[in-house]
């Protein structure tokens, strides 16, 4: 007789614990073939605003840390994705009804993109920063810093690779994020948090919500505590243009929605939408 | 800004104690606020941009021409050469009978009893260079001999120099002693000889050891602190005046006494004049806007006063045949 | 204060800047496709702030103008900004540089005149960093792809530009210079208040034979600003100026693929402890609140003062205030020159009467305020805490609020402690405390024992509710090309 699989509870992930959502809601997750995966958390806008308040809290530890031992962490992720890769080769499969080897292939960029990021953290300054040679008798130089706490809604094609190229380049600099997984397509967002959880991300540095993208994203949009706001997942132009509305009003800084070739090299394009640029003035004399 | 040099001189007691020892001396003098160099250029420079013109031209010129030290101190110096100094301090414009006399004329220590004998009633003062002038180089003793000389033939202010090795090599309080001493023979046998403190900036390099020396040389007893002797490069600048004139401020502020301050050497032109007299009545005030607080040590400077006054009487510009070369 | 009870022997004479060097006409159209034209909107008057005099009648753009502007600029882009090399297009920046400082005391005589700002920043600063700017980016314009966005950055197209009155000048070749060293046309809306040195500009570009479409200049208020960065054919919008107007910008182009910066408000902390370089400080706060009469949305409005040494500073500060010379802003003697309009004048007086209310302490410097025109004395509140309206919102204006702090991450609380991000001071004569601080500041230009210094090498923009994008040195070509 065939053993009785245990399944897994898909939670939230927030603030390094799994908490089910407060409002105690859960939608059913299908495969691309409509058959039944996964009851997963249905987030609710006070889910959001705990996630916001647990990023909030982690970013300046998170900023605070060394390039160096950001790096270490980006590159322990990859390194415990590694070794979960059949597990999240099998997820991407039920999420995105890929063949094997190209859910194998999606996974493997995942991995890989995360020690691309890796590598980035204590690079960044020196290529995004730098000396001004100003006129005058003053050192000035300028650093890229975080912007503070992103709001990213995770691309709904691209369940892992797309949400990583979103999620790894957001935090490599020392912000701290809350990310709304794909809505249908969820269990492998879930599945990294519990990566996150054991490879030295600290709590709260990544947080991950799974549910309705029409329900949360407004909210993250319209909060005053929220930095800046990926906008990769939102397929309905009319939501996007509300929550870019939503965003205007603590001046968030917005990277929009549009195609992106996930599996394409990334460049610096989606880092440098969420940092700032610092300058500093001293004048030089005896 | 701490600790507060002003609560400390104010009080007697305070002083006594940060001169009592070079520890303490030095604590004081390193606890002064900083100066930031990039910052005093800059106020100096933006105080340079005033534009002067008419009516307080006319006046500016004709303070210039009366905080004027006239100088002559050259080896080649002859009676001769400090009679014509004289006269020219005493009348600078033979044409023009308005132009005021200058505050004084400086001069060696040997030329004194003659640059007495010719500025007789004129109220022109005499100034003598002291203490081994201009490098300050020599034995307290002689120091002392030197000055005693000069006070004798009647000079009526002594410019000494202070020992900036001393100074730059940290003993502060042997400076300070030696200020006091000079100062003490300026009084000698009745005498009244106003001090004035040479400081030779050029020499001390930061503006942190400007204001230093500054503090240092009225803690002592200087009735004027004054920039350069003129023969060591750069002499009186813009900044470095600022500098002293703000210890000037301080120590008002912190004593209720005045001290006079004099740019030298490098002030040629009627706008480096013009400059000097904004940064006064700009940074100091008008308390300081007279020659019994603010002088500037020149030679060449006073032709250039009298050509712009020429031009603003006559409406035309003057040429260097209608000043007298002395 | 000292200076009304005592007699000033050395009162400076008037030094007037002659205002015969610009030739101002009655009137004035918009600068559209390389001519002026009359535009089919109404006309508004531009006031000497100083005397209340009218300077000039300048067009007011309409809907139709605006859509001939930018297709000039559309037209412009396409036929020949966009295909020209970058050597050729920095050919005609270096000229405009070099134009810039051949007519420099006619512009910032113009600008003194239109804005009110004294006569010796217009001279010293504004112009100056005006032609420094193009010359600047115009030494871009062919190196483009060695400016660390990839091997062949793109232009955008074409720029809407909206500008503030505060630098009227220098805001435009913040804006122009970049856009156009990367390939972009532009059509930028001047200041309502202050369009005349834009128009002036518009003359300097065709006399530097520039071609047509390639810059436009359309003057007009708030209903002009609007309808040009609600236009379709435009791709990228830039702005300059109050928070509020820039919240109201982003909802517009909310859904588009316009490309959007925004350079807004600020309430920046200016730091002091207790080791302070003490005289260069109080210059440094002058130089922070009271620069261009306080209409700096970098200014230093609070001053954050160890509470050690506070009493000791503020009455510095007082004393120096004492000697500012407010008035005409052509002497060129004079340091604090007119509010640049009533409406403005009226919101400092507003805030500071709030300050009074609140409780704060008034404190304004001794000075005769002319008859005519628009004038506030140099005013410092003590007594603020970061509770009070004066300590959260900008005023715009020649008021310094005075807070103390005892320790370094209290003042790195307070500083931080506000909606906006722009700029931070910090004075203390420890290295290593300096680079704690500058790196703690939520703000985008931190001056550490210095203030308001500004260059085109360096980046400039803000943190939070003060903007986003950078305008200044490398960083600020992003804005104008295809790059995030």
């Amino acid at each position: 007789m065939a053993r009785i699989e245990v399944r897994k509870t898909y939670k939230l992930y927030v603030g390094g614990a799994f908490p089910r959502s407060e409002s105690g809601r859960s939608y059913e997750v299908a495969d691309t073939k409509g058959r039944f995966l996964a009851n997963a958390a249905l987030a609710s806008r006070k889910d959001a605003r705990d996630a916001v308040v647990a990023a909030r809290k982690a970013q300046p530890g998170w900023a605070g840390a060394t390039a160096y031992n950001r790096g270490q962490v980006l590159y322990r992720v990859a390194e415990v994705m590694e070794g979960r890769r059949a597990q999240f080769a099998e997820d991407v499969q039920r999420a995105e009804g890929l063949t094997t080897r190209r859910a194998e292939g999606a996974v493997d960029a995942a991995i890989d993109r995360w020690v691309w990021y890796a590598g980035w953290s204590d690079k960044l300054a020196q290529v995004l920063g730098g000396t001004n040679p100003v006129a005058g008798p003053y050192f000035n130089f300028s650093i890229p810093e975080p912007t503070g706490v992103v709001a990213a809604i995770a691309p709904q094609d691209s369940s892992l690779l797309g949400l990583v190229s979103v999620l790894a380049p957001a935090v490599v600099s020392g912000n701290t994020c809350v990310l709304l997984a794909a809505e249908e397509r969820p269990l492998p967002a879930i599945t990294l948090s519990e990566v996150l959880a054991t490879s030295d991300v600290p709590g709260g540095v990544v947080n991950i919500l799974t549910g309705r993208v029409a329900e949360v994203a407004p909210w993250l949009a319209s909060h005053m505590d929220v930095n800046a706001l990926d906008l990769a997942g939102v397929d309905d132009t009319a939501l996007r243009r509300e929550l870019e509305i939503a965003a205007a009003d603590n001046v968030k800084r917005v990277r929009r929605a549009g195609h992106v070739d996930w599996s394409a090299d990334p460049g610096l394009e989606r880092v440098r939408c969420f940092l700032e640029t610092k300058t500093v003035w001293h004048p030089i004399g005896v | 800004m701490t600790p507060s040099p002003a609560s400390v001189v104010a009080d007697p007691a305070g002083l006594a104690d940060v001169t009592r020892s070079d520890a303490a001396l030095r604590r004081f003098l390193h606890g002064l606020p900083g100066v930031d160099q990039v910052g005093a250029d800059a106020r100096a420079a933006a105080l340079s941009t005033r534009s002067i013109k008419t009516t307080a031209k006319a006046f500016a010129i004709d303070l210039a021409v009366r905080m004027i030290d006239l100088t002559t101190l050259e080896g080649a110096d002859t009676p001769g050469k400090v009679r014509s100094l004289c006269a020219k301090a005493r009348r600078p414009d033979p044409h023009d009978a308005s132009v005021p006399a200058t505050a004084a004329v400086c001069v060696y220590n040997d030329l004194v009893g003659l640059a007495k004998a010719e500025l007789g009633g004129s109220g022109v003062k005499v100034a003598a260079v002291s203490t081994a002038f201009p490098s300050g180089r020599a034995s307290l003793a002689v120091k002392l001999a030197d000055t005693r000389d000069a006070v004798t033939q009647g000079a009526d202010e002594i410019d000494m120099v202070i020992d900036r090795g001393a100074f730059l090599s940290g003993r502060y309080l042997e400076v300070l002693e030696e200020i006091a001493a000079v100062k003490q023979v300026c009084s000698e046998g009745g005498a009244d000889a106003h001090l004035k403190v040479i400081l030779e900036t050029g020499e001390l390099a930061t503006y942190d050891n400007v204001r230093r020396a500054s503090w240092l040389a009225m803690m002592a007893g200087a009735d004027f602190i004054k920039t350069s002797t003129g023969k060591i490069s750069p002499a009186a600048t813009l900044p470095v005046t600022l500098v002293m004139l703000e210890a000037c401020r301080d120590w008002r502020d912190a004593t209720g006494a005045m001290v006079g301050m004099k740019p030298a050497g490098g002030i040629r032109t009627t706008k480096d004049a013009m400059r000097y007299l904004v940064l006064v009545n700009e940074t100091v005030g008008t308390d300081w806007l007279t020659p019994d607080w603010f002088r500037l040590g020149a030679s060449s400077l006073l032709n250039d006063l009298l050509l712009q006054r020429q031009r603003m009487s006559t409406g035309r510009y003057s040429g260097p045949d209608y000043v007298t070369v002395d | 204060m000292a200076r009304a009870s005592k007699p000033k022997p050395f009162e400076y004479a008037p030094a007037p800047e002659s205002r015969a060097v610009v030739d101002l006409a009655s009137s004035y159209g918009l600068f559209i496709d390389g001519e002026f034209v009359d535009g089919t909107g109404g006309a508004l008057k531009s006031v000497n702030p100083a005397t209340e005099e009218v300077l000039a009648e300048v067009a007011e753009a309409s809907e139709a103008d605006i859509d001939l502007a930018v297709k000039a600029a559309r037209r412009a882009y396409t036929r020949v900004w966009s295909k020209m090399s970058g050597a050729e297009r920095a050919k005609y920046l270096f000229r405009i540089a070099r134009i810039v400082q051949e007519r420099s005391r006619e512009l910032a005589v113009l600008e003194s005149l239109d804005n009110g700002k004294p006569i010796k920043e217009s001279r010293d600063v504004d112009v100056p960093l005006v032609a420094a700017h193009f010359f600047y980016y115009a030494g871009w314009a062919d190196k483009l792809e060695h400016a660390g966005f990839g091997p062949d950055p793109r232009p955008l197209g074409v720029a809407a530009q909206v500008i503030p009155w505060n630098f009227p000048l220098l805001m435009l070749a913040w804006k122009i210079a970049p856009a156009l060293a990367a390939g972009n046309t532009v059509v930028l809306k001047p200041a309502e208040t202050t369009p005349l040195t834009a128009l002036l500009f518009a003359e300097i570009c065709q006399q530097a034979e520039l071609p047509p479409g390639v810059v436009n200049i359309v003057t007009g208020a708030g209903p002009t600003g609007a309808a040009l960065v609600a236009h379709p054919g435009v791709d990228k919008v830039a702005f300059t100026g109050s928070t509020e107007v820039g919240k109201a910008i982003s909802r517009a182009v909310a859904g588009t693929d316009k490309r959007l910066t925004l350079e807004l408000g600020g309430k920046a902390a200016n730091i002091v402890f207790d080791d302070a370089p003490v005289d260069q400080t109080v210059e440094g706060i002058v130089a922070g609140i009271f620069f261009n009469q306080g209409h700096v949305c970098c200014a230093g409005s609070r001053l954050l003062v160890q509470e050690s040494v506070a009493e000791e500073l503020v009455s510095r500060l007082k004393r120096r205030l004492g000697t500012l010379r407010l008035g005409d802003p052509l002497d060129k003697n004079t340091d604090i020159g007119a509010i640049n309009s009533l409406e403005q004048l009226e919101r400092i007086r507003h805030l500071a009467g709030v300050g009074d209310d609140e409780g704060a302490e008034r404190w304004t410097a001794d000075c005769d305020l002319p008859a005519k025109g628009y004038w506030f004395a140099p005013t410092v509140f003590t007594g603020v805490s970061q509770a009070h309206r004066i300590a959260r919102e900008e005023i715009f204006g020649p008021v310094l609020s005075v807070l103390t702090f005892r320790t370094p991450s209290e003042a790195i609380e307070k500083a931080n402690n506000t909606a906006y991000g722009l700029s931070a001071g910090i004075w203390t004569e420890k290295g290593s405390r300096i680079l704690r601080m500058a790196g703690a500041m939520r703000a985008g230009v931190v001056w550490a024992n210095t203030f308001n210094r500004f260059d085109p090498t360096s980046p400039f923009g803000g943190y939070k509710e003060s903007g986003y994008g950078r305008e200044g040195g490398r960083h600020g070509l992003a804005a104008y090309l295809d790059v995030h």
